[in-house]
């Protein structure tokens, strides 16, 4: 099984059964699992601000939603993040891809300062961040679901580029 | 017609388990002084997101009917949601634009409304059914005859300038109060 695959069944093991997200490239192989499963309605937004409000939406009715996306996207989802998950208590699971961290020398320069800056950005928003584990990244989802489910509010799960290759 | 009028024409149409999203400024709160009810979703801040819940929503409910009102700033905010409506296809998806062509919550300035031609753009990316409507007859008329099967609907809502107090009250609900009686009101109206 791959790294991808184990991840994808473990989400779908801890409920997670709505998605909505922007690609990147360093989730392309996980992206088709949430295409072709009959059981996950997979949604694709035009701008990541969209995915957590359609993500809100698929909460409020009921179900567990997770929004994929780049850190770009992240930042694009700030005012989102801020002013409807946190204070209307909407948990979404956020799986972002973390370019441009600080030790990857290959990425190209823009995305260098998102990059250097998401944490502390999550962290000064009140959103709790993980890093994905590289030996067992499907490892980070019950505790992701958690912290989430403690705080009702969304919590970022934060993909280093090389790991789902 | 009035934008406050608009409001509640379109809440006497409402039926038992339909549900309102609304978003931040002005129109949540004449919504809330009008008509306040736990079926409507008071979306106060991240302005443009309207139509992303209410996507979310419908998609989750196909047997009930997601008004989404909200005003042009704040569909042109978020224009790239048309198109993934008009992708997705909801059926039962209502997108009410109350078109005034100006920011009237944050000082009257000028929107681009007036020239974006708002009816075209949903009738290009896919809904179903698109109305430009002036007039409350027509307004009431259509909503009569209204079916929850045949969207996403797109109904470019042109009202004239005005509130319904020089200040509306906010909400006075916080928005976990808000999130919690909407919630109640989906699991006591299934």
């Amino acid at each position: 099984m791959t790294k991808s695959q184990q991840f994808y069944l473990t989400l779908k093991k801890f409920g997670i059964n709505f998605a909505s997200g922007v690609p990147c490239a360093a989730q392309k192989n996980i992206l088709p699992f949430f295409f072709n499963d009959p059981e996950m309605i997979y949604i694709g937004a035009t701008r990541e601000e969209e995915t957590v409000g359609i993500a809100t939406g698929a909460f409020l009715a009921g179900k567990k939603p997770i929004v994929l996306m780049q850190n770009s996207g992240l930042a694009n989802c700030i005012n989102a993040l801020a002013s409807l998950c946190i204070p209307y208590k909407i948990p979404i699971l956020i799986l972002a891809t973390w370019r441009g961290y600080p030790k990857d020398k290959n990425e190209p320069h823009y995305h260098h300062v998102m990059g250097r800056a998401t944490i502390k950005l999550m962290n000064d928003l009140g959103i709790p961040v993980k890093i994905i584990p590289e030996k067992a990244p499907h490892t980070v989802i019950p505790l992701s679901i958690k912290e989430m489910q403690k705080q009702k509010r969304p919590v970022v799960m934060l993909l280093k580029r090389h790991i789902f290759k | 017609m009035k934008r406050h009028e608009a409001i509640k024409t379109i809440c006497s149409f409402l039926r038992k388990r339909d549900i309102v999203i609304s978003p931040t400024g002005n129109i949540s709160r004449e919504l809330f002084i009008l008509k306040d009810s736990p079926r409507n979703f008071y979306m106060m801040g991240s302005m443009g997101l309207t139509s992303s819940i209410g996507l979310g929503l419908a998609l989750c409910f196909p047997k009930r009917r997601i008004f989404v009102i909200e005003g042009d700033g704040s569909i042109l905010m978020n224009m790239g949601s048309l198109a993934t409506i008009g992708h997705y296809k909801p059926k039962n998806l209502i997108n009410i634009i109350l078109d005034n062509e100006i920011y009237e919550s944050t000082g009257d300035q000028l929107s681009v409304s007036n020239t974006a031609n708002l009816d075209q753009v949903a009738k290009n990316v896919g809904y179903k059914i698109v109305q430009k409507i002036r007039l409350k007859k027509k307004l009431q008329d259509f909503l009569k005859g209204l079916k929850s099967s045949k969207g996403p609907i797109f109904i470019l809502l042109k009202v004239e300038k005005g509130r319904i107090y020089e200040r509306t009250p906010r909400v006075p609900y916080t928005p976990e109060e808000i999130a919690t009686y909407f919630q109640k009101f989906l699991r006591n109206n299934l």
